[in-house]
């Protein structure tokens, strides 16, 4: 089975304590570890477990810069056949469809079995996948967290519902699904593995090679646009609710009704 | 029987007619060399004994040699001197024995009782041949002195094989004990040993008093036998039978003794007793550096290495093979081992014995060798390797010097090697890869302990960025740096250092993990980037030399880093201050408070750095301390340092509080610690203990910056005046 | 204006909460909206579920196919591309459903996309300005949208409250022909409910958290009713597992979970540095702790010095009551 793995490369949460820049239009990038995005390394791990079952390869593709190679190569570290660079100056400022739409050119002249991405990323907007598949016309499930190859034509998957629940669906191949973090445990990637991939070759591709307009794509034709960044409002140390225990019940209800804490 | 001449000759009772002049005298009797056995000749039958046995025994060692001779390159042969007085100390002088008294005591007896009855054992197999007694070439003193030793040196080892019997039998020690997930108990095999060796001493007892008998039967000088031996007991019960019935209880006693001299010697490499042979080469090859870890391949150029660890048996180097051998199953590894006290999945004693039971299956002395089988997820669980907190009790045990560390250190590099780590520790690890800490916590934000407010006023501790340089760093490490209860060590160790005037500094964001722990939990990679950043930013901070409040980072910049400057535990410092008189206390005032020691692993064991912390505790007055019933080299881990912090064993309780409890139990109220991970271990403990309020824990450094009698006036550091009030007291 | 619709959820023949969320959201986007509720289903609950719904919207797109029975995205997608007009703003909640269907619909109406808003602040012209947050909610961004060409709108469940006002008489229109014949390439075959053991407090919103201040296993029974009563989960700090009144998957922590929920109530947890390395993103903290000086307090952004054993009975009394 051909499998391809559309990773990210975006600022760790765990490692980074997220700030605004001072100009207010993005977060402070200096001193910001990146790795991959955490839902993206799951569906990796889970492509190489399917084509350790059922043979195959793993490709994994990024759209973006010299410096998101570094994230091929981890996963390649990992275990990926094949790591792809989509690239191009046009291809900047793309919202979510100017991905979608870029990845589905790239993957028009593949041919792929199955295509995964993670449910979403650290600064995305959970859509990549879906409008991918609608693109190519794949059947598509989200929140996937289990596989079972049933034959070269379907899969059995269960996607993650409400109270934890698994939705049991079978699907048709060629699809596109998006993966939940804890469908597996991702292996883990040492620092010798990184050094071993360091000097294997990961071919380009622009705008020209993909047959797509600029027009189509980029800041151009983003219909979504960040104008600034800002910071919710934060309290320095806990407000000590005064008063008698139910008065203090009363407040407390009232501001976990605000803040979504009481369904 | 009258007494004769000795110029007569005697009658004997022979089966078959002998030839007066062919008659050879083996102290006046004749010598089995003489029987016949079932109408084989002696002579035919004992060379045809001794051959096979030998060829047999030759055979077996060749075949248990094999895998050795494919394993790793190990590096064993340097400083002979030492190796060969090491040999002196642990083999020839059962060093370590007596830490377990009774079976210790036992050992040692069975072990000198064996020495002493070798000479006595080769030269009664030559007379099987000869007939020539080689004892006689001695003088008559030697000979009846020795004589006198072997009696009891074997009525000694008897005693201790039905003592032994009755233990294993009656008394059942713990740690002799088999879980059932380990198979089958081993108490029949030892039953079956004890029962062959004590075999040996009767028979060759029963033949030396039948052979005095004899000789008192047909009016010869008897030999001496030493009063109330075996020998000479069994002489005494032999005193009313018949010469025919002794002539072939002789024969009958020699044969019984050669035969199961060879069958001993054939079937000892096939278990536990097989250390009779490999203990005195496993104690010279023994590891000689300790603290240290072993490289993934000694001599190899990493870029030239294939795959890192050990992932199958021929992995691991042969002097490993060589202790998987040399295991006596005695268990005292595992009796200390403190995640084998709380129910992990680990057990040392039973890391070995699996490993030897599998090379004899897969290297097997007769049949075809098997190859290549993974071991962990065969013989061993990925539980089992991580659960380690490489505390080093159990080589501290091991009479035989069998080394665990190493081995679990190869064994995790095999499996990050292979991807295989859990999940609890990929984080850290990720964490320390891109930002240098465990937490991932930011670089930028390493020395920001040093900036709270009221101790930045009195206490100032430059970075040392090249701007500054000073003549002693103080490497601080993760922990301290970035977990806020660890941090007031940091500040106590600093306000210390500026009390007894030493210029110092920090390394701040420049300064990354040691990576003691990542580099013991098999990442060397990792390790060796950390070590390589941590040394250029000392080599660039000029300093002359290290001081450190962790004892794992003390014990990575002195073993796992090369070409340092000087490093020294705080515990170190401050003892040599006390002594010098720089640093003096002020009396305890709360009279209730009874202070108990906790050895860290890495600072007594590891190091053993056992009495500067007690000397510092003993230098303040009124401090009333206790010592617990496992301290010093015998002291129980505190669970374990740096990424053993994240990893989730399973367990039936914390390795801590079981330490909380021996403290308890001594009688002591505050426990000192000086390692903040034996202290973040402590304060769990405490709190899942219930013991809040009956104990408490406190850093060395913390409790000696409390009681440091300090002038109220300034104190001068690098140049500037500070004014250094009492503050923050460390809670105790 | 552009129309607005409302993409309803319901189940067993009650409308999800976000059904009155999504109307308060389309009044965000233009007070005088009069938003059209679009449904799916099929059977007789499902059609007293769309004549309920009329109280909420003036109208009330009935779409009815037996394929419809069970919400498919797959198939819902197909539908609603067919039914909802392309220049349309359609609001959806953000949720497992919304998940699957939005994106892949907003492409088959050749509409812009957005995706789990927080905050409208309203259209100007072509564009919509709503509020959005990333990095686990650490940073919120304005987002600016031209919809001119139609827009799918996923809306964070939560976000928008309900506004009280009168019932609307809103009418039924049944727009099931115009559906035709739906086959997909996924086929929903069952659900496996998750039993209450299978808590994933990672994926957890709210978060009822106990620390050592429980002091007795029997008293773990306050705080689950406490999440219940809540919607919640019940989370731990390390001590709780170690004494094994909880099981680990239930620890948060830097050995244990990490977790990003929208409220934490940490209930006797004194605070340590290793258990707030598994609270992240930005999470509104509640500490009840009867030690005011314990370092939860610093963390936190509400605190309440009590027993929790006395406290917590009393507040989950009163959430219920509120019910």
């Amino acid at each position: 089975m051909e499998i391809l793995v559309c990773v990210r490369r975006v600022p760790d949460t765990a490692e980074n304590e997220i700030e605004l820049n001072r100009a207010g239009n993005d977060i402070e990038r200096d001193d910001i570890v990146y790795s991959v995005n955490e839902w993206d390394n799951y569906a990796v791990e889970e492509a190489l477990q399917i084509v350790a079952k059922s043979g195959g390869n793993v490709t994994v593709v990024t759209v973006g810069g010299e410096d998101d190679e570094e994230v091929l190569r981890r996963e390649m570290a990992m275990g990926a056949n094949h790591g792809v660079l989509i690239t191009d100056e046009a291809f900047n400022g793309s919202d979510g469809r100017g991905i979608a739409t870029i990845l589905k050119a790239y993957i028009q002249k593949n041919k792929y079995d199955l295509i995964l991405t993670g449910v979403q990323a650290e600064d995305g907007g959970a859509q990549v996948g879906g409008m991918l598949a609608s693109f190519l016309d794949y059947p598509f499930a989200s929140l996937v967290n289990s596989i079972e190859v049933l034959d070269h034509n379907k899969l059995k998957i269960s996607r993650e519902i409400a109270g934890g629940s698994k939705e049991m669906n079978e699907i048709d191949l060629p699809c596109v699904l998006s993966i939940q973090t804890g469908i597996n445990e991702p292996r883990y990637v040492g620092m010798r593995g990184i050094r071993q991939v360091a000097s294997l070759e990961i071919p380009t591709y622009g705008a020209s090679d993909l047959g797509l307009d600029p027009n189509s794509v980029g800041d151009a034709a983003a219909k979504v646009k960040r104008t600034d960044y800002f910071l919710p409002a934060l309290g320095k140390g806990a407000e000590i609710l005064q008063g008698s225990r139910e008065e203090i019940i009363d407040s407390l209800i009232g501001l976990l009704k605000s803040k979504g804490g009481l369904k | 029987m009258t007494k004769q001449e000795s110029s007569a000759r005697p009658q004997f009772a022979v089966e078959e007619r002998v030839a007066e002049e062919s008659v050879r005298m083996f102290d006046g009797i004749p010598s089995p060399a003489q029987a016949t056995y079932w109408s084989i000749p002696g002579p035919v039958l004992f060379s045809v004994i001794a051959v096979l046995g030998l060829a047999c025994f030759a055979y077996i060692v060749a075949r248990r040699l094999a895998p050795l001779l494919r394993g790793e390159r190990d590096i064993r042969f340097d400083r002979p001197l030492v190796r060969l007085q090491r040999v002196f100390q642990y083999w020839l002088g059962q060093w370590k024995h007596p830490r377990f008294r009774f079976a210790g005591t036992m050992h040692i007896l069975i072990f000198a009782g064996f020495l002493i009855l070798a000479f006595q054992a080769f030269s009664l197999l030559i007379v099987g041949n000869s007939g020539d007694a080689v004892i006689a070439r001695f003088s008559e003193n030697a000979g009846r002195s020795y004589g006198i030793l072997k009696d009891y040196a074997a009525t000694i080892v008897f005693l201790c094989m039905v003592i032994a019997a009755t233990r294993r039998i009656v008394f059942k020690p713990a740690r002799y004990e088999v879980p059932s997930r380990y198979g089958k108990g081993h108490r029949a095999d030892a039953i079956f040993l004890l029962a062959l060796i004590a075999t040996l001493m009767v028979s060759e007892s029963l033949f030396e008093a039948c052979k005095a008998s004899m000789q008192a039967q047909h009016g010869l000088q008897a030999e001496l036998l030493a009063v109330l031996s075996l020998p000479w007991l069994l002489k005494n019960a032999l005193s009313t039978v018949s010469a025919a019935t002794l002539w072939n209880t002789y024969r009958g006693a020699y044969l019984v003794d050669v035969l199961t001299f060879y069958f001993l010697l054939c079937y000892r490499p096939f278990g536990i007793q097989f250390h009779v042979e490999t203990s005195l080469f496993n104690v010279y090859f023994a590891k000689l550096d300790r603290g240290t870890v072993k490289p993934v391949r000694w001599g190899v150029d990493l870029d030239h290495v294939k795959s890192f660890g050990v992932k199958t048996f021929l992995d691991f180097t042969w002097k490993h093979m060589l202790d998987f051998y040399s295991c006596a199953d005695c268990g005292r590894c595992s009796d200390q081992c403190p995640a084998n006290a709380v129910g992990r999945p680990l057990s040392p004693r039973f890391l070995t014995t699996k490993a030897r039971d599998y090379s004899f299956r897969h290297y097997p002395v007769v049949g075809a060798v098997a190859n290549g089988t993974p071991l962990i997820g065969s013989i061993y669980s990925e539980d089992e390797i991580w659960s380690c907190t490489t505390c080093g009790a159990c080589e501290e045990e091991c009479p035989l010097l069998i080394e665990y560390i190493d081995k679990i250190v190869d064994l995790r590099r095999g499996m990050v090697d292979d991807g295989n780590v859990p999940k609890s520790l990929q984080k850290p690890l990720k964490a320390l890869e891109s930002r240098g800490n465990p937490y991932g916590k930011m670089e930028k934000k390493r020395a920001e302990w040093t900036k709270l407010a009221d101790f930045q006023k009195s206490c100032a501790v430059p970075v040392l960025d090249g701007r500054q340089s000073a003549e002693s760093l103080y490497f601080v490490d993760s922990i301290t740096s970035y977990d806020d209860r660890m941090q007031s060590i940091g500040r106590a160790t600093a306000r210390i250092l500026n009390h007894v005037g030493a210029n110092f500094g920090i390394l701040g964001p420049a300064e990354k993990d040691s990576g003691h722990e990542v580099r013991r939990f098999g990442e060397e990679t990792l390790f060796m980037a950390l070590r390589d950043a941590n040394v250029e930013a000392i080599e660039a901070s000029g300093v002359q030399r290290i001081v450190t409040s962790d004892p794992h980072a003390f014990n990575a910049l002195k073993h796992d880093y090369r070409d340092l400057p000087p490093v020294e535990h705080t515990s170190q410092l401050i003892a040599r201050e006390v002594k010098a008189g720089k640093i003096r206390f002020n009396p305890v005032e709360d009279g209730d408070k009874i202070y108990t020691y906790h050895d860290p692993c890495y600072l007594g064991r590891h190091n053993q750095i056992y009495d500067d912390p007690r000397q510092v505790l003993d230098a303040i007055p009124g401090l009333k301390r206790v010592e617990m019933g496992r301290s010093r080299d015998r002291a129980l881990c505190c669970g374990g340092g740096g990424l053993m912090l994240f990893y989730e064993p399973k367990e039936d309780q914390r390795i801590g509080v079981l330490r909380a409890r021996m403290a308890a139990d001594a009688g002591a109220n505050v426990i000192v610690t000086a390692c903040p991970f034996c202290m973040v271990n402590m304060e769990d403990a405490i709190k899942v203990a219930g013991s809040e309020g009956k104990l408490t824990a406190i850093d060395l450094t913390e409790l000696v910056d409390q009681q440091i009698a300090r002038e109220s006036v300034s104190e001068v550091v690098a140049g500037e005046q500070v004014v250094v009030t009492r503050q923050e007291g460390a809670p105790v | 204006m552009p129309q607005i619709f409302a993409y309803i959820e319901h189940k067993g023949g009650a409308a999800d909460d976000s059904a009155a969320e999504l109307v308060a959201a389309a009044k965000k986007i233009d007070p005088a909206a009069s938003p059209v509720a679009v449904v799916t289903g099929w059977g007789a609950d499902f059609d007293a579920l769309c004549n309920a719904l009329t109280a909420l919207y003036a109208e009330v797109w009935k779409v009815a196919d037996a394929s419809l029975a069970y919400p498919n995205a797959e198939l819902v997608r197909k539908a609603l591309a067919k039914v909802v007009p392309h220049d349309s703003i359609l609001l959806i909640a953000h949720d497992h459903f919304g998940l699957d269907l939005a994106p892949g619909l907003a492409i088959k109406l050749d509409s812009t996309f957005v995706s789990d808003v927080v905050s409208i602040e309203g259209l100007d012209g072509g564009f919509l300005k709503v509020v959005r947050q990333e990095y686990g909610g650490q940073v919120s961004t304005h987002v600016r949208c031209d919809v001119s060409s139609g827009a799918v709108v996923n809306i964070r469940p939560g976000a928008f409250k309900p506004v009280e006002s009168a019932p609307v008489n809103g009418k039924v229109i049944d727009k099931s022909s115009q559906v035709g014949a739906l086959s997909a390439g996924r086929r929903y075959l069952e659900t496996f409910v998750a039993e209450s053991g299978d808590v994933d407090i990672s994926k957890q919103a709210v978060l009822v958290s106990i620390g050592r201040g429980i002091q007795e296993k029997d008293n773990v029974a306050i705080a689950q009713e406490l999440a219940d009563a809540m919607g919640a989960a019940v989370s731990c700090s390390r001590p709780v597992v170690d004494a094994k009144w909880l099981d680990k998957s239930r620890q948060v922590g830097s050995s244990g979970q990490t977790v990003k929920p929208k409220v934490y109530m940490a209930c006797g947890i004194s605070g340590s540095f290793q258990h707030l390395a598994g609270l992240k993103g930005n999470p509104f903290i509640v500490a009840i702790n009867k030690n005011p000086k314990a370092p939860i307090f610093q963390v936190a952004d509400v605190g309440i010095v009590d027993d929790l054993l006395e406290f917590l009975p009393e507040l989950t009394g009163k959430i219920r009551e509120l019910k």
